[in-house]
């Protein structure tokens, strides 16, 4: 696998695969020194075009602790203020001989374009409502791992509510998802559902209410302020009312149900109830197990790509 | 004019009349037609067989963008891959910058094709000023100037007290108004046709009820004033389907469709590639059946190729801010060729007489293949198969879909006004 761009891509094996490896690097993670030189000498710049706080850090983390080299592309300060064009800049960069791209783009398929403009790897940290398959991994690996079941979603039901039109989380999550067998069900508003996900493997429903006390596990999605001014909701008072997470929805979650969210949570719109109050709450271990997950990324497209590299341990 | 004093004959040509396919010579001297039959010579003879000889074609839409947009083509560039496609008269759309909105512009685009002097470029204006849709153009002045298309392509007038006032004004004048159908409220943001592959690669989508809502709104206009109104590049079975009742209530509607939204569909975005990115966008395969029904039957009157060029490092960008458009001029018989399954008869009407009666220069083109007629003239091959390449396109630019496709038919000569400015496949300058 040269590129990681799209969870479209992937086959079920191969997100096994991610998902063990991510295992390895866990336990690499949790050493007391957490680090081995398994990519030293290889170089990852990220170029974030777009804000993100825990996909960028969970990146950086996970490139220093496998000891490769890291570089960091802040748009807001790069000659793209000058008017250099994304093209100019990914070539620039791309002549520094940078191994991987770790893309964060507005835009969709911009990760897909930098292919075309440099030999390096490119990762998709999140493009536009397109995709963000790391994202997914880390879900899925927080979901079979929290479930015991490390090789398949079999019989589990997760509801992805909220915006889904506008989520790349939600797109990438499907396909991960349906894939390791998972009943995936969106719910949300049928403005912010695309209207061809009736031709997605998943259900679709308009109550949270009607769906919440039989998912295994419940995915919140962020609701943004700028829906409302395009009418897509009437008000997000209105939206919280159907597909807020409020305590009293939380009363009816399953006992062994998970509650999820990629972050950042809108509290008081997508989050009502305080998530430390849920104890299905998995959403900051989701952050942790970014890393571990994004290693295994960075390692399987970077690196040898075989596990036995990891044991050379601490010796640095 | 003796037989003997033509300055170039076409023999043995398959020679495309209204009424059918005649093989015959054709002779040309002095700018005109001086001889149609049999055992004609002259100067230069070209052996025609196996070749189809029409008018020549017409484009009732080409962006050729100068003033303004050198840099992706230009008058002499854009001339040259019109007459390279078969082209001998090009309907110039008017969003230059400045654009064609007054007398000094229009004259200026006509002034310097007369001077490359490959094809006519027949200049539109817009139906208001700088295409904003608040100030009409002044509609006589332009009129006298030889304006006969007016349209804000590229923006559909969304007002509709002004669409209404332009078709109320235009009756006093012997003019069409032509409108781009795009509800621009429902478009904000659109990069491909709202459907299953835009719902996967989470881009905003360009709904097909955006153009249809428009369309509806002009054809009942068109009702109220009963002045005349052509529409440019329908993309949706519903607005083939909304022509064809206005039609069948008597309406003076004319329409037309682009080669690539009789050939492409939607899902070719799934790359991100924006060379497929195009306004309106490309659509569903039951669009495309939806669409050669409606030339099949007439609802649709004629084939416009859009042709929009675009310097590469524009289109090299996110998808969501590359300009739509794409080329078309020199495939557009190949493409058509291959995607319709019409009569030879009825494709000449559909690239050539019928847009030179939309564009009001049927006087020079689109003419019959008769003794004394101005000679432009197409001659062409429906049967040649030919593989597209971007690298070797006569446009500035390099924007083709059709880059590594192969496409059957291809234009050998074109003769515009007496003078062969096609020669076998080669532009002469």
């Amino acid at each position: 696998m040269k590129h990681l761009l799209s969870a479209d891509d992937l086959t079920t094996d191969e997100i096994i695969a991610f998902l063990s490896m991510a295992d390895h690097m866990a336990e690499v993670n949790a050493r007391p020194v957490p680090k081995v030189p398994a990519l030293r000498g290889k170089t990852v710049v990220s170029v974030f075009f777009e804000d993100s706080t825990r996909t960028r850090l969970s990146f950086e983390t996970a490139a220093k602790r496998l000891s490769a080299d890291t570089m960091t592309f802040s748009a807001s300060t790069s000659s793209l203020n000058k008017g250099e064009s994304l093209r100019d800049t990914i070539e620039t960069l791309s002549a520094m001989r940078v191994d991987a791209f770790v893309v964060r783009h507005k835009s969709s398929g911009v990760p897909l374009q930098i292919t075309e403009w440099t030999d390096a790897c490119v990762i998709n940290a999140g493009d536009g409502w397109h995709q963000h398959p790391t994202q997914a991994l880390t879900d899925a690996y927080t979901m079979t791992r929290e479930f015991g079941s490390p090789q398949t979603l079999k019989g589990k039901t997760v509801a992805i509510v909220g915006d889904i039109l506008h989520s790349r989380v939600a797109r990438s999550n499907v396909s991960v998802l349906t894939k390791l067998g998972a009943k995936v069900v969106l719910v949300g508003p049928s403005t912010l559902i695309p209207a061809s996900a009736t031709e997605w493997p998943v259900n679709i429903s308009h109550s949270l209410d009607d769906v919440i006390a039989d998912v295994d596990v419940l995915y919140m999605l962020r609701m943004q302020q700028e829906r409302m001014e395009t009418a897509f909701v009437p008000s997000l008072g209105e939206y919280t009312t159907r597909f807020g997470l409020t305590a009293h929805r939380a009363s009816r979650l399953a006992e062994h149900a998970l509650v999820m969210h990629p972050g950042p949570m809108n509290r008081g719109i997508d989050m009502v109830v305080d998530p430390a109050d849920v104890p299905g709450s998995r959403i900051l271990k989701q952050v942790t197990n970014g890393i571990p997950v994004r290693m295994a990324v960075l390692f399987t497209l970077l690196g040898a790509g075989n596990a036995s590299q990891l044991t050379q341990g601490t010796d640095l | 004019m003796s037989k003997s004093a033509a300055e170039l004959v076409f023999q043995n040509a398959s020679i495309v009349h209204p009424t059918g396919v005649e093989v015959g010579d054709v002779a040309i001297a002095a700018g005109l037609i001086v001889g149609v039959g049999s055992g004609l010579t002259g100067k230069k003879i070209i052996d025609a067989t196996g070749l189809h000889l029409s008018s020549g074609f017409v484009d009732l839409h080409t962006h050729l963008r100068e003033p303004g947009k050198e840099e992706a083509e230009t008058i002499e560039t854009g001339s040259r891959a019109a007459a390279l496609g078969g082209y001998t008269a090009v309907i110039a759309m008017p969003n230059t910058d400045p654009s064609q909105d007054c007398v000094a512009v229009v004259n200026f685009v006509r002034q310097k094709a007369t001077e490359v002097g490959l094809c006519e470029v027949v200049p539109s204006a817009c139906i208001t000023v700088g295409r904003r849709g608040e100030q009409l153009v002044p509609f006589a002045a332009l009129h006298e100037a030889g304006v006969r298309i007016f349209t804000d392509d590229g923006n559909g007038v969304q007002d509709p007290l002004i669409m209404r006032r332009a078709l109320e004004y235009s009756r006093d004048l012997d003019i069409v108004l032509a409108q781009h159908c795009e509800v621009s409220r429902l478009t904000e943001g659109a990069v491909m046709h709202e459907g299953e592959c835009c719902s996967a690669l989470g881009v905003p989508g360009w709904p097909s009820i955006a153009e249809e809502l428009m369309l509806h709104r002009d054809i009942e206009l068109v009702r109220l004033t009963g002045a005349p109104m052509h529409f440019l590049h329908l993309s949706t079975a519903g607005s083939v389907e909304l022509v064809r009742r206005a039609k069948a209530d008597g309406l003076p509607v004319t329409a037309e469709v682009t080669p690539h939204h009789l050939a492409l569909t939607d899902d070719l975005l799934v790359g991100f590639d924006s060379v497929f990115k195009v306004n309106p966008p490309l659509r569903t395969r039951a669009d495309i059946q939806a669409l050669k029904d409606g030339v099949a039957d007439g609802t649709i009157d004629a084939i416009a190729t859009d042709h929009a060029p675009h310097a590469a490092h524009t289109k090299d960008v996110p998808i969501d801010s590359a300009p739509p458009g794409m080329l078309g001029l020199e495939t557009a018989l190949g493409v058509v060729n291959t995607a319709l399954d019409v009569s030879v008869v009825r494709l000449v009407e559909l690239l050539s007489w019928n847009p030179a009666r939309i564009a009001g220069i049927q006087d020079r083109h689109g003419r019959p293949i008769a003794v004394g007629e101005v000679a432009n003239i197409s001659v062409w091959s429906s049967t040649d198969t030919w593989n597209v390449s971007r690298d070797e396109m006569a446009s500035k630019s390099k924007n083709t879909p059709y880059h590594g496709m192969k496409i059957r038919g291809k234009v050998k000569y074109t003769v515009f006004n007496g003078e062969l400015v096609v020669d076998n496949e080669k532009a002469v300058r």
